[in-house]
């Protein structure tokens, strides 16, 4: 089994995924002048959508539902928080 | 085998409709990510139904059942004993379940599992009320909290799950806290090398419940531990041994100020918090030196 297959029981087309990144009233963004790569966010995000590319610390905002943990924890307040425009 | 519809890492997909910062969401990646794929879920009505559902709502990438409020560890034991007679030793069977479905409506059957020693998995996340419904008080919910059943705040204390899995004397149970997912992920990782049947009761912080902000769930977890409202344990060969020693004891206000909650448990609450939190605390060191002789 590689990343992008798995087992399901149910469902024709696979599994159903919810566009989460809508409930967002406040979107993360890295300011990599502060960042330092210690990973703490990336460890604590309920939804695992930060990752490292590129040997830097990145935020998937396709489902981020702006929960603010991650700026939260970061030790060197390196996440801004940017009101979304809608 | 199936075509993935979007990315995600791990054995949950993205875009479940758990609430932002919801603890259970942290929890079930993590505890997903160390059992690994050789598992079969088994998941109660509750907030963790998110993940499981029947249907392609299913958010986990498992083989796995949605059971009962009342059964979940029945129906684990009915798939360990369905493993057994096909020989398979390797398969992890994990009952996933709230504190509604695990200290109130499923005591018995879990009682049950433990009594006959089950080769079952049992996690209990405690969001210490029922929330999918709209945030009924539990059996887990502690002194003073407010719910839609306990307004006022809840009059008596919550029951102790670890002691009463203790007083089973199953082979292996313990605690855990989002607040350290280290510990949490260790723990996982050796109840799944144990044969038999295994406790883990993880606290499970809810935003929408507690009434904080999304964004303080570690912070809150942390409270619970460092102030001694969640104490984290290991129960293994008959010896309780304490994990990290709650660095503020008995000072429970500071854990209780950041929740709506507790908004009404003011004054002599917050001093019967205390006491109750000191007291179990030093009976567990009794537990634990004792073990130790
Ligand atoms: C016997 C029974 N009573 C009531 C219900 C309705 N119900 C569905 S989910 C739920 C809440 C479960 O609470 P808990 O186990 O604490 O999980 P949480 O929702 O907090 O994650 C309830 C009461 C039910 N499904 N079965
Ligand atoms: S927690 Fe902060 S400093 Fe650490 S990797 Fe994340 S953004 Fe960078
Ligand atoms: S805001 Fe919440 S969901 Fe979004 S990246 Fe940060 S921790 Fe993850
Ligand atoms: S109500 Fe609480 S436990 Fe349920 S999904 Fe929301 S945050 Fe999670």
């Amino acid at each position: 089994m590689n990343d992008n297959e798995y087992r399901v029981v149910w469902g024709k087309s696979g599994l159903y995924t919810l566009e989460t990144s809508a409930w967002r009233t406040f979107r993360p963004q890295i300011d990599y002048s502060k960042c330092v790569g210690c990973g703490t966010c990336l460890l604590y995000c309920p939804l695992c959508c930060i990752g490292k590319a590129d040997g830097r610390i990145v935020i998937d905002l396709s489902y981020c539902k702006g929960c603010g943990i991650c700026r939260e924890e970061c030790p060197k307040q390196a996440i801004d928080w940017i009101k979304e425009a809608r | 085998m199936l075509k993935m519809m979007a990315a995600s890492k791990g054995l949950v997909t993205h875009g479940v409709s758990s609430c932002q910062g919801c603890g259970i969401e942290l929890i079930i990646r993590n505890v997903l990510d160390v059992l690994g794929e050789d598992t079969v879920l088994v998941i109660p009505p509750g907030c963790a139904a998110l993940f499981s559902g029947t249907g392609p709502e299913a958010a986990v990438k498992l083989a796995g059942i949605q059971g009962n409020l009342e059964n979940s560890a029945a129906i684990a034991s009915g798939i360990a004993a369905g493993f057994r007679h096909q020989g398979n030793e390797h398969t992890t069977v994990c009952a996933f379940c709230g504190d509604g479905a695990t200290v109130d409506i499923g005591l018995q059957s879990l009682s049950g599992a433990m009594e006959r020693n089950e080769n079952i998995l049992y996690i209990c996340y405690d969001n210490e009320a029922y929330m999918n419904t709209g945030i009924q008080g539990s059996s887990s919910t502690p002194l003073g909290a407010s719910t839609t059943t306990t307004p006022a705040g809840k009059p008596v204390g919550s029951k102790d799950l670890i002691q009463i899995v203790m007083a089973h004397g199953v082979p292996y149970a313990a605690t855990a806290s989002v607040a350290d997912l280290g510990d949490l992920r260790r723990k996982v990782k050796k109840a799944k090398g144990i044969k038999g049947c295994r406790v883990l009761h993880i606290h499970c912080p809810c935003p929408t419940g507690w009434g904080y902000h999304s964004s303080k769930t570690i912070e809150l977890a942390r409270e619970g531990v460092d102030s001694g409202a969640w104490v984290l344990m290991e129960y293994e060969n008959g010896r309780v041994k304490l994990g990290r020693r709650p660095s503020k004891l008995g000072h429970a206000e500071d854990y209780m100020k950041l929740q709506k909650r507790f908004r009404t448990a003011v004054g002599e609450l917050t001093a019967q918090t205390n006491e109750r939190i000191i007291s179990r605390y030093e009976y567990l060191e009794k537990l634990e030196r004792l073990g130790g002789e």
